[in-house]
């Protein structure tokens, strides 16, 4: 008689998630499924608000990637005005995203993963958190929260608060960089980079213990897409799209995102909230392709700043050209913090950041348009329709989350299948590495990091009919 | 010009008879809530926020809409008004949509201060959550209808001071809303003259300036009887 597992709450990720685990008639596993139990409704809500709000208005989707939406949103927003943004309200804009890429993976590699890449996948449930690395590594989790600090911070000055400025607009932002900002920013960049620079030392230093992780943490061939440069280098804002394959053939390029239905269909599965986005060419689930921090690097030909640009090499050469194990996002991430402090760096000497020539005033030219950003945790699109008076119509959301859908699917029943032998005796390290599974794409699925690490864990064996057959809790 | 005596919270005061209790409690330095009336404009006491219990009435007034009168004892802040007001403000923000978070007069919202005044924590009454339009057709300005209270000083600042008297309210109870001219889209009114004065006067963000985004808006609200006091008194006080 077949039977399901079900880790529900799903820990120390953003959001609500399930993960089951089909078990079929000789106790094996057949299958494993990423669910996500929340429906928000954002994109029904927002109908018939002007457009101008919908920075506001969406940046909400989210408290730990506000800006994410903000930026896709507001560029939405420029694509119906018809206008071409002052470049200082570019800068700043990049600016601002260059923060927010810092503090959100800051988050998920030192306060989410951190505790089991430096404690243990099955260390003791109840330590295995930010406050148990803060016992056993109090100087690591330190520098780790001061880096999230950072990018928080360089957001609050830019935007007046750390969490849902509403200051990117349609036409460009509201104020620029003051000097005192700049000053604080020049300040903490050195520090900001030290720390990065020993996390990567860190995490290399660990990836031995984490061998059979690195085989079965989603270590498969897909597409990866992203934004990048129009000369193929490493872009957060704006540039064209790129779809490359797990030889590291471009396989479609200099793609723009208005575009976006030609090349991404969005299928639907019966048994989650979150879309599954696929390579329209290819279709459901051939398709499939990844986004973030790891896809960013394997879709394009350098990062653009020294130090980023070696450890890319560096990166390549200890694996492979396109690297295809979901466990090396953690690796990638960290690559990507150097890249942004480098860039902030090179960048906060401008006197454009000061400049308050910021926002393009024009009024509704498009009845449609579509905003590409890339967030932490991959390619963010926002596509809107209004009417002549520039009240929304309808909204189409794509985030990076539901695009790694597939792949994080498929990486569950990769882990299940790899790591449970006896499903009548399961250590609850095993159920750690599923969640870890998911941790290593560092989904997002709402606003917030209320699960962190203290929600208890139920895993349950169900059969066919429903029954319960076993129960087994961690609080 | 008569001088009446009266008290108010213990007070002793005099004001002129022409005045009326708020005026004469604003004088005195005793702060009234309010939020139809706005100084400049006709009062109409509609909001019931500046009630007080004056000795001998046996129910409550508005002080906006009182004359003060010799030998008034008036209480303006007893428990009983306390909780008064903030069933009103929790009524109003129970009848629309306000969404302070996204909205564009966060910060600078008197609904939103009124709010914090009574200390609303929290609302005691199920939401209406009603379908209300948003008409951004005017080239200018913007309505939203969510985040209106009906308290008419859009349509007592077009009538009384613009003169183009573009505003009023149609419907009744909930189903009530300001409209423009014959119930037609802003942008086709014959009569506005887009001065803007209803937006300034509004006090909540379901009058905006066409383009401002959350927490944008930051309106003059005494613009109106600064233009008021210049047109009756030729004093131009800014």
């Amino acid at each position: 008689m077949g039977q399901r597992i079900t880790i529900d709450p799903v820990t120390r990720i953003e959001g609500h998630a399930k993960i089951t685990i089909h078990l079929d008639d000789a106790g094996q596993v057949a299958d494993a499924r990423f669910h996500v139990v929340e429906f928000r409704g954002f994109e029904k809500f927002c109908e018939g608000r002007p457009f101008w709000e919908m920075p506001g208005i969406t940046a909400r989707v989210c408290g730990i990637c506000p800006v994410s939406h903000l930026l896709a949103s507001a560029k939405t927003g420029d694509a119906i005005l018809a206008v071409k943004i002052p470049p200082p309200a570019e800068k700043l804009r990049r600016l601002m995203n260059l923060a927010q890429i810092i503090q959100s993976h800051a988050l998920s590699f030192f306060h989410l993963s951190g505790p089991d890449l430096f404690l243990g996948m099955d260390y003791d449930p109840k330590k295995r958190n930010i406050f148990g690395l803060i016992e056993a590594d109090p100087d690591l989790a330190r520098k780790g929260i001061r880096l999230r600090q950072f990018g928080q911070q360089v957001i609050a000055l830019l935007g007046k608060q750390k969490i849902h400025p509403a200051w990117s607009v349609p036409g460009g932002v509201r104020d620029p960089l003051s000097d005192e900002g700049r000053s604080w920013i020049r300040d903490r960049l050195p520090e900001s980079k030290a720390t990065v620079i020993e996390a990567l030392g860190r995490l290399k230093a660990v990836l031995d213990q984490f061998t059979e992780e690195q085989l079965s943490f989603g270590a498969f061939p897909s597409l990866f897409m992203g934004l990048v440069t129009p000369e193929g280098g490493w872009e957060h804002y704006d540039g064209h799209l790129r779809f490359t394959d797990s030889e590291g053939r471009v396989v479609a390029d200099r793609l723009h995102e208005r575009d976006y239905r030609s090349f991404i269909g969005e299928a639907v599965q019966p048994d989650s909230y979150l879309k599954s986005p696929y390579y329209r060419p290819l279709g459901s689930p051939d398709g499939m392709y990844r986004v973030g921090p790891l896809a960013r690097l394997n879709i394009c030909t350098h990062m653009g700043t020294p130090r980023a640009d070696q450890e890319l090499w560096e990166f390549r050469d200890r694996f492979t050209r396109t690297v295809t194990g979901s466990f090396h996002y953690h690796y990638a991430r960290l690559i990507e913090i150097l890249c942004c402090v480098e860039k902030i760096e090179s960048m906060i000497d401008d006197p454009d950041l000061r400049s308050t020539h910021l926002r393009a005033e024009a009024g509704v030219n498009n009845l449609e348009g579509v905003g590409v950003s890339e967030a932490p945790r991959g390619t963010l699109f926002h596509h809107y329709v209004v009417d002549e008076n520039g009240l929304i119509r309808s909204v189409n959301l794509i985030i990076a989350t539901g695009q790694n859908n597939l792949a994080m699917n498929r990486s569950m029943k990769q882990i299940a299948q790899h790591f449970i032998k006896d499903t009548k005796a399961i250590p609850e390290g095993i159920l750690n590495r599923l969640e870890a599974g998911i941790r290593a794409f560092d989904p997002c699925l709402s606003c917030s990091t209320h699960a962190l690490g203290q929600m208890p864990l139920r895993v349950q064996f169900v059969g066919p009919d429903g029954t319960v057959y076993d129960e087994i809790k961690r609080d | 010009m008569a001088v009446k005596t009266l008290t108010i919270d213990g007070t002793l005061l005099s004001a002129r008879e022409e005045q009326t209790v708020l005026q004469a409690a604003r004088d005195a330095g005793i702060a009234i809530p309010t939020l139809c009336q706005l100084d400049g404009l006709s009062t109409v006491g509609a909001c019931r926020m500046c009630l007080v219990d004056i000795e001998g009435t046996g129910r409550l007034l508005p002080a906006c809409t009182t004359r003060v009168a010799e030998g008034m004892v008036i209480h303006t802040k007893t428990e009983r008004l306390q909780s008064y007001r903030r069933m009103i403000v929790e009524l109003l923000f129970a009848e629309r949509n306000h969404i302070c978070a996204v909205c564009v007069a966060n910060g600078a919202c008197e609904l939103q201060d009124l709010a914090i005044e009574v200390g609303m924590d929290h609302v005691r009454f199920d939401y209406l959550h009603p379908e209300c339009s948003v008409d951004i057709s005017h080239k200018r300005f913007g309505l939203d209808h969510n985040r209106c209270v009906l308290c008419t000083r859009c349509v007592r600042a077009c009538d009384e001071v613009e003169g183009a008297h573009t505003w009023d309210v149609a419907g009744r109870g909930t189903a009530a809303r300001v409209i423009t001219d014959m119930a037609q889209p802003w942008g086709t009114s014959e009569t506005c003259t887009s001065c803007g004065k209803c937006v300034q006067a509004c006090p909540t963000g379901a009058l905006f300036i066409k383009g401002m985004t959350v927490a944008e808006s930051r309106k003059d609200r005494s613009e109106i009887g600064f233009l008021v006091t210049a047109r009756e008194k030729k004093q131009w006080v800014v």
